[in-house]
């Protein structure tokens, strides 16, 4: 009886797996289907103006990388002072405080910026999306940073001191160092995440039709062109959304799978 | 030098708390408005944008209304009765019709509630049974290609799901279970297979911090899998287990994109499951672009509300996961 | 004569109430290699440690009395209790080195390994630091074995290798004393055998005590001895007086094993 029931629940278990993965794969396939389907190169060479995706995908490529320029040295550092130099209970506190932003809803931070940022300067800017999206990677990279600052053997710390060097250099030269696979993996994951929002765009930087490259006025971006084309009536608009979809996601999952690619190499 | 780094290391921290505090304020001062105007009654309150008549009284009566509530934050209960103005008291016409708008919360906030309560009934079971196989079952290879595929699930942006949750899954719940494509019901279904591998991932990782010794000193007894599972690693586990859900349901409240292209977002409370509604983080994405005035601040109102409940329900989690540290 | 000198030294941790070294009297002989033996828990690696004052990576200990370190150039002593700069901790911790029980290789090259102290130092002359690094080597008895790789990777070398690179990064700074924590308790027989003669050897240029739990590398390697349980210095003397005549029957029930 007792092996009926454990094989009972080894069978659920394997089930619940293979429905974890179906619904993956359902999603993938789905993508191919109607992304490929409605893909063709052109969609690189055409700003949304004209049927295109191009000003879209780098327009989302800029407002990320602008995002990480703020986002992670801020957060390395806030991470390092966390791990290296705090010490009680503020750290503690600023730790649980990074934690508790990391799960805060993306549209609350959108809000936010829409409050201190577009309102005073009368309007939707690249600059304004591009800093609601650091906000939001910057406690993923403190979380990152963090815990691969606490892998590091104390022993390491402790024969740089012995050595004579200051804290500061044991941390750049050698602490670091010991957890930069880490970190680097860490910081393309949230890099990753970024890459794929939508909500802290909404108000922000929301999107547009134009190649562009100026930060001060509405930029464009994948995600929320992908949620105004879904919402429009004709087929054409949800075909390219879908087409947008498909190339949205491979664009995460490989700069997720690189990540993951790197920290594999070190194990 | 050792000094300038230990400073902006500290900076940098300290900022945020800063962005943390300044999210809080932001959000309650552009509430303001629509706090002092409805109160605490806007959580109870299921009339959005609505154009109300304000009654007037006849001119016959010179004296201050006793209902006169202007400087009072205390609910007004009756719209019917608000007044706007001293003034208008004075106009005696009785065809004058003036209204205002109401914004009331209770809505949203019931579609977020039940929307994440939806996810979780349905993405727990289903976690579990992951993190088992991923901790417990799967042999190693397996288990590493399987748990890669699940983080995968967890990479994928939110608004493909509500592509992916629109136009292929939902269709299939409305013909399994009728009403309409667009629903409470498939909103949080979808967003229940968003969160599975953010909860499956956690409590795998917890599974997977219970000793050697004490696993095996259980097999060593003659016990099955299952007992081992069920007596010894789930205890263990336990407390992480719940941080993971309680986690997952933060997550689950903030959900955007996906819910909103499943929701439905109309301001009516749903009499069944499979009715549209609308939940806090889609109300604002669709009603931000246009709106001015009290029905902004209603809107940060909502989204002061949805903050507090994320702060409240993740800082729970954490104190859950102080507890296991100990 | 004694290039450090303790003198009546307590140490107790943060939020502790009662002193995990108690009184503590002993020198350390210039040229000479001193032993702290004891069973776990007794204080010799608190002691160690306090020579070079690791421990104020960690604020909040308390100290009491003195450790006093000869300046080789001006002869005199002064008490390493009482500093409190940061860069005299540094001077503090170029003259007083350390060498850890777990190898550390710090994550570069050979080259940059051995060269790290030299170079927070402020040496960036190419030859000065090649000819440094290379006599260190050679002093570690690691030079024939590395001499065709610097450039690669201190991570790839084996266990040994690894903590005979330590002891040429803490030599090739030319300190006064080198503190060995229990540096080969992590290591194989063979590899212990090398470090050994290794450390032998060094004592021409530096001072040096070792904290081991091993009774026959102290018996082996040392000149002096001290003993130590429970935060208390027992005994100290000659190594041979230890062994084979020691004063105090603590002494010689660890000894002989009766306990610990």
């Amino acid at each position: 009886m007792r092996l009926l029931i454990n094989k009972i629940f080894l069978a659920l278990s394997i089930f619940s797996a293979v429905v974890g993965l179906a619904f993956l794969g359902w999603i993938l396939v789905t993508l191919f289907i109607k992304g490929l389907g409605s893909f063709h190169f052109s969609l690189f060479l055409n700003d949304l103006i004209d049927g295109g995706l191009r000003n879209l995908i780098i327009g989302q490529f800029i407002l990320a990388g602008l995002a990480s320029l703020i986002g992670i040295p801020l957060g390395m550092t806030a991470g390092i002072y966390i791990q290296e130099y705090g010490r009680g209970k503020y750290a503690s506190m600023i730790r649980d405080l990074s934690d508790i932003m990391m799960s805060a809803p993306s549209i609350v931070i959108g809000a936010f910026v829409y409050a201190i940022i577009v309102v005073p300067t009368g309007g939707t800017s690249g600059y304004a999306g591009a800093i609601a999206l650091a906000i939001m990677m910057i406690p993923v990279v403190i979380n990152t940073t963090d815990n691969m600052l606490s892998l590091v053997p104390r022993e390491l710390r402790e024969a740089g001191i012995a050595l004579g060097a200051s804290k500061y250099r044991v941390i750049l030269d050698i602490v670091i160092k010991a957890a930069k696979v880490g970190i680097m993996t860490g910081i393309l994951l949230a890099f990753a995440r970024i890459i794929g929002e939508t909500a802290p765009l909404l108000f922000t930087s929301e999107t547009s039709n134009y190649f562009s490259l100026n930060l001060s006025d509405s930029f464009p971006s994948l995600t929320v062109s992908i949620y105004d084309l879904a919402n429009e009536p004709e087929e054409s608009s949800r075909d390219l959304a879908w087409a947008a979809s498909f190339i949205l996601t491979v664009m995460v999952l490989i700069i997720n799978l690189t990540g993951r690619y790197i920290t594999r190499n070190k194990k | 030098m050792e000094k300038i780094f230990q400073k902006l290391s500290l900076s940098s921290a300290s900022l945020v708390f800063i962005i943390l505090m300044g999210i809080f304020i932001t959000l309650f001062s552009a509430a303001k408005p629509a706090i002092d105007e409805y109160g605490i009654n806007f959580i109870f309150n299921p009339a959005w944008n609505k154009e109300v008549a304000i009654d007037l009284p006849t001119s016959t009566s010179l004296e201050t209304p006793s209902n006169s509530t202007l400087t009072d934050d205390d609910a007004i209960d009756d719209e019917d009765d608000m007044i706007e103005d001293e003034d208008d008291m004075m106009i005696d016409d009785e065809d004058n019709s003036e209204t205002k708008t109401i914004y009331g919360g209770l809505v949203p906030i019931v579609g977020t509630l039940l929307t994440t309560l939806i996810a979780l009934v349905f993405a727990l079971p289903i976690a579990m049974g992951i993190a088992v196989f991923l901790a417990e079952i799967a042999p190693k290879n397996i288990s590493y290609f399987v748990g890669i595929a699940i983080e995968l699930l967890a990479a994928i942006p939110s608004i493909i799901f509500g592509m992916w949750g629109l136009y292929y899954f939902a269709p299939i719940v409305a013909d399994l279970v009728g009403g309409y494509q667009v629903s409470l019901l498939t909103a949080g279904l979808v967003l229940g297979v968003m969160i599975l591998p953010f909860m499956a991932a956690i409590t795998r990782d917890s599974m997977n911090t219970t000793p050697a010794v004490l696993k095996e000193s259980a097999y060593a007894l003659g016990a099955t899998k299952f007992e081992v599972i069920k007596d010894i690693i789930f205890p263990y586990s336990k407390v992480g287990i719940i941080g993971s859900i309680i986690l997952a349901l933060g997550r689950a409240l903030g959900e955007t994109m996906a819910v909103a292209f499943l929701i439905g977002s109309i301001f009516v409370l749903p009499k069944a499951i499979n009715d549209p509604t609308i939940s806090i983080p889609v109300a604002m994405a669709n009603n931000f672009g246009e709106a001015s005035g009290l029905g902004e601040s209603a809107l940060f109102y909502l989204a002061l509300i949805l903050f507090i409940i994320s702060f409240a329900v993740i800082s729970l989690a954490k104190f859950y996961f102080l507890k296991k540290a100990k | 004569m004694a290039v450090m000198k303790i003198k009546k030294f307590s140490f107790t941790y943060p939020g502790v109430d009662h002193p995990s070294l108690k009184n503590i009297t002993l020198p350390i002989e210039q040229n000479k290699i001193t032993a702290l033996i004891g069973p776990s828990g007794c204080g010799k690696s608190t002691l160690l440690r306090s020579m070079n004052r690791i421990h104020d990576l960690y604020p909040g200990n308390r100290y009491e009395g003195k450790i006093e370190l000869l300046n080789l150039e001006t002869k005199k002593y002064n008490n390493i209790l009482e500093i409190k700069k940061e860069n005299e901790f540094i001077k503090l911790r170029q003259q007083v080195g350390m060498i850890f029980q777990k190898p550390t290789p710090f994550p570069m090259s050979i080259f940059d390994n051995v060269a790290y102290g030299l170079r927070i130092d402020g040496i960036k002359n190419k030859t000065e630091l090649h000819d440094r690094v290379e006599v260190a080597l050679k002093g570690s008895a690691l030079w024939n074995e590395v001499h065709d790789r610097l450039d690669r990777s201190a991570m790839g070398l084996s266990g040994g290798q690894q903590q005979r690179l330590c002891i040429a990064r803490a030599v090739a700074v030319k300190p006064e004393v080198l503190l060995f924590d229990e540096p080969t308790s992590a290591l194989d027989p063979i590899s212990t055998g090398a470090i050994e003669e290794l450390i032998v050897e060094l004592k021409k240029d530096v001072s040096i005590a070792i904290v081991t739990h091993n009774m026959q590398q102290a018996s082996r390697i040392s000149d002096y001895t001290a003993f130590m349980y429970l935060g208390d210095l027992v005994e100290y003397d000659k190594t041979e007086n230890i062994f084979l005549n020691p004063k105090e029957k603590q002494t010689e029930d660890y000894i002989t094993g009766r306990f610990g």
